[in-house]
C-alpha cells in the first residue's frame, strides 16, 4: 500500500518534470543565466508546484496527521546553521555546472545516455562520502 | 500576455502543478516529504525502517520517461565536468538537507524559513556559477 501510493506520487512528479521541460539541462541553465538570454520557465515551474502543494502542507501541519490518520512529523522550519548554508551553496555550484538536480537526474537515466549514468553515480558517491564522514564523527 | 501565452510557459505551469500534486500525494497518503535527494540518500544509506515507499517513489519518477522518452536533453559535454558536478550535487544536498524538490518545492510550500534560506543560497550560487562559466572566462 505504501509502495503503491508512493509510486503514484512519483509518477505525477516524474511526469510533471517531463512536461515542465526541466529535464533538459539547457532549460535550467537558461533560467540560471540571468546575465545572458534569461529564460523564466523554471520560476513558473517552481511557483506552480509550491502553490499546488501548499494547501496539503497547511492541512498536514495543522492536523499533524496525513489523510489516512497516521501521525506525521514535518521537518524543522526555523533552524539555519552552517551545514544548511554550506551544503546549499555547494549544491548550487554543482547544479550550475550541470543544469541537473537530483529529480531530473533520475528522469534522465531513462534516456540511456552514458553521461546521465556517470552524473548520477557521482551524485550517489557524493552522498555516500558525506555519510561515511558523518558516521566516523559519530553524529 | 505573449509571455503567459507561450507554450513553453504553459507547459512550465502544467508541469509545476503536476510536481506539486505529486508532492501533495506523497505527503497526504504517505506522510513523507517529496525530497528527491533525501529519499535517494536514505536508499544509499540503507536506512533502518521501510524502504518500500522510497523505491516506489523513485521508480515512479523514472517510469514516465521510460515510456514516453526523455525528449531533447543536453547533458554535460565532458566526463570530468559530469563527475565534479555530480559529486557537488550529492555531497551538497546531503550536507544541506535537501535539493530543489525538498527545500525548493516542499519546504517553500510548508512556509519554512530554513528552506527559503537554502533555496536562496543554492539559487544564488548556481547563478554565480553559470555567470562564471558563460561570461567570466572560466572553463
Amino acid at each position: 500500500m505504501k509502495f503503491f501510493t508512493a509510486l503514484v506520487a512519483g509518477l505525477l512528479f516524474g511526469y510533471g518534470l517531463l512536461v515542465s521541460g526541466m529535464t533538459n539541462p539547457a532549460n535550467v541553465l537558461g533560467f540560471l543565466d540571468v546575465f545572458g538570454a534569461w529564460r523564466p520557465q523554471l520560476a513558473f515551474v517552481m511557483g506552480a508546484a509550491v502553490l499546488t502543494a501548499a494547501p496539503s502542507f497547511w492541512f498536514v501541519r495543522n492536523r499533524r496527521r496525513n489523510l489516512l490518520g497516521a501521525p506525521v512529523e514535518l521537518p524543522d522550519r526555523l533552524r539555519i546553521d552552517k551545514p544548511l548554508l554550506f551544503g546549499a551553496a555547494m549544491f548550487g555550484v554543482g547544479w550550475g555546472l550541470s543544469g541537473i538536480c537530483p529529480g531530473p537526474g533520475l528522469v534522465l537515466l531513462a534516456g540511456g545516455q552514458g553521461m546521465a549514468y556517470l552524473f548520477m553515480a557521482a551524485v550517489i558517491a557524493g552522498m555516500w562520502l558525506v555519510q561515511i564522514v558523518r558516521n566516523k564523527r559519530g553524529s | 500576455m505573449t509571455l503567459l501565452n507561450s507554450p513553453e510557459v504553459l507547459r512550465a505551469i502544467a508541469g509545476g502543478m503536476l510536481i506539486g500534486a505529486g508532492s501533495a500525494t506523497l505527503l497526504l497518503l504517505n506522510g513523507r516529504i517529496a525530497g528527491v535527494s533525501g529519499i535517494l540518500g536514505n536508499v544509499v544509506q540503507e536506512a533502518i525502517g521501510e524502504q518500500g515507499w522510497r523505491l516506489g517513489f523513485l521508480l515512479g519518477i523514472v517510469l514516465p520517461a521510460l515510456i514516453l522518452g526523455t525528449g531533447h536533453a543536453e547533458l554535460p559535454r565532458s566526463w570530468p565536468l559530469a563527475v565534479a558536478a555530480g559529486l557537488l550535487v550529492g555531497a551538497g544536498t546531503q550536507i544541506g538537507g535537501g535539493c530543489t524538490s525538498g527545500h525548493g518545492v516542499c519546504g517553500l510550500a510548508n512556509l519554512s524559513t530554513r528552506s527559503l534560506v537554502a533555496t536562496l543560497v543554492f539559487l544564488t550560487s548556481a547563478v554565480l556559477t553559470v555567470f562564471a562559466v558563460r561570461h567570466g572566462g572560466a572553463p
